[in-house]
């Protein structure tokens, strides 16, 4: 196979060429694991979570305290902030108008995995 | 001495369909066929309740209704990306791995990787991807299989059995019909009956020389590794079923995009033949990279990605400018790259490819002097140097498929929904 060469000056920029940015590297630390979701609602709104974003979602991840994390609930999955009171587990929204969700001890929990990021579109 | 590990997903496809919705956990759930024909996978409560597989879906709609059954459209684009998550969960922790079929893997196990190891393995697919698995270990691939359906058949286990461990290995395998072992299909069965021989056990312990006079060189050989001396090597595959794979670890570690397509263009090209030769057409195809695991000074990163095939294809030139737009999807700069690979499955076989109403059968005629000419021009001058590159059709059969569950993991209009 041969390919044209222009002939002429060298661009001064080629001996510095590098590949462009991908932002899965950015987002995506374990790919096997990780997983977008969608979101429905505004319970998160405080946490800059709103309608229509895209959860980056690593299920490899174990979720602690306080963290964003995707839970099964009833059947859905939901999306809220983890909170462990006492012995006590919490699904905390973040907006005034939803109260917390307290699980109870026959519920199961089943958090379904740590969102890591939000992706937002501004416009 | 080696060691094998068999991972098999436990009901994948129906497994696949949980993880994205809940409301399916502790449901019987059936998959039906392309064109919604008839069953072709089931979970553990669709099994307990009879339903067999290959059962016509539109006669027993009612009957399922009555029984509360979830019957769902399959959803290859899901269970082949869920495949390609799970495969590429286990890669980084084993030296050596063979995707033997969408849902099975064999394993080579380091000397330490017991059956604690299996128990970790299995514990992190099962958080990563939400997919619970099998794993059976033994000194050959047939008692791998053998130890697999073991652990799966025994609830005690808790999915992981050790035959390397067991106290008497001949007892375990008394309890194993010769019917059931791998390789071993009821005709050869029948004929292993006739002679006395029931169980794996017997076949084990049966006179060499009769079991090759009966069986040929296949039995004799079934017959060796149910003796712990392994004869099928971890790339080696018998006929194939479902898939196949072709991977290499490299001879030094390659970095350069350029360098991984040709090896992954090699790899793919002898797919293709291995698919002509058993006049099969694949329907999907799987990419992956991996760094070294075991250099830990080096970064590490694991990923593969996959593709459905609209027309289903064992043309070379199809399968390879498939594989290297998956590469290029996944191939991320800076690491150093200590393996790649591919894999196809959901083959189907040659003659029964069913012409879409667009298709012309010359154009097939067409197809397959290409791919010969592809074939021989690659042969001679290198295997990536025929490349097209205009695979990004996105027409799609015409199939009935109403009961599909969304495109979870590979469409961004059909994502799974959180509710907030």
């Amino acid at each position: 196979m041969t390919a044209k060469v222009q002939a002429g000056f060298p661009s001064p920029a080629d001996d510095h060429m590098e590949k462009s940015l991908d932002l899965n590297e950015h987002l995506v630390s374990n790919p096997a694991a990780t997983f977008f979701v969608r979101v429905q609602g505004d319970s998160m709104k405080d946490a800059g979570i709103r309608g229509g974003d895209v959860l980056v979602v690593d299920r490899s991840l174990t979720a602690s305290d306080n963290q964003i994390v995707v839970a099964m609930l009833d059947g859905d999955f939901t999306v809220k902030r983890l909170r462990r009171n006492n012995g006590c587990v919490f699904l905390d929204a973040e907006n005034a108008s939803f109260p917390p969700i307290e699980i109870s001890e026959n519920q199961e929990l089943v958090i379904w995995g740590v969102v890591t990021f939000v992706i937002h579109q501004a416009r | 001495m080696n060691r094998f590990a068999l991972v098999d997903c436990n009901n994948f496809y129906a497994s696949c369909e949980r993880v994205f919705n809940p409301k399916l956990i502790g449901k019987p759930i059936v998959v039906l066929s392309n064109n919604d024909g008839c069953v072709i996978a089931r979970s553990e409560e669709a099994k307990n309740l009879g339903i067999e597989m290959g059962t016509p879906a539109f006669k027993s709609e009612t009957q399922f209704k009555s029984l509360g059954v979830e019957v769902l459209s399959s959803n290859y684009a899901l269970y082949g990306d869920m495949s390609a998550r799970v495969m590429s969960t286990m890669r980084p922790h084993i030296p050596g791995m063979e995707v033997y079929s969408i849902d099975e893997a064999f394993l080579v196990l380091e000397e330490w990787q017991g059956e604690s190891f299996a128990r970790e393995l299995r514990a992190t697919v099962r958080q990563w991807t939400g997919i619970p698995v099998s794993v059976g270990i033994a000194p050959t691939k047939t008692l791998a299989k053998l130890a697999n359906r073991i652990a799966k058949k025994t609830p005690e286990l808790n999915g992981v059995f050790d035959l390397t461990a067991a106290s008497d290995s001949d007892k375990v395998l008394a309890r194993v019909k010769c019917a059931d072992i791998w390789g071993i299909g009821k005709r050869l069965a029948a004929r292993l009956a006739c002679g006395g021989i029931l169980t794996a056990c017997d076949l084990k312990h049966a006179d060499m020389a009769w079991v090759r006079r009966e069986l040929g060189v296949v039995g004799e050989r079934i017959a060796r590794e149910l003796n712990g001396i392994s004869c099928l090597a971890l790339e080696e595959m018998p006929p194939p079923k479902k898939g196949i794979a072709s991977a290499k670890s490299f001879g030094r570690p390659v970095e350069a995009l350029e360098e991984l397509e040709e090896a992954l263009a090699t790899y793919t090209a002898r797919v293709a033949e291995k698919l002509r030769a058993g006049r099969l057409l694949a329907s999907h195809l799987h990419v992956f990279v991996t760094t070294n695991p075991f250099n830990s000074e080096q970064s590490q990163y694991t990923a593969g990605a996959h593709i459905g095939l609209i027309r289903p294809t064992n043309g070379t030139s199809d399968l390879i400018s498939s594989a290297l737009i998956l590469l290029r999807q996944i191939y991320r700069p800076g690491h150093q790259y200590k393996k790649t690979g591919v894999f196809v499955g959901e083959l189907v076989a040659d003659t029964n490819l069913q012409l879409s109403f667009f298709d012309n059968p010359k154009n097939d005629i067409h197809r397959r002097a290409l791919a010969t000419a592809v074939d021989q021009l690659n042969k001679r001058l290198g295997q990536n140097t025929v490349r097209y590159g205009a695979m990004g059709t996105t027409q799609r059969w015409a199939m009935r498929q109403e009961r599909k569950s969304r495109r979870f993991t590979t469409d961004w209009n059909q994502l799974p929904i959180a509710k907030a």
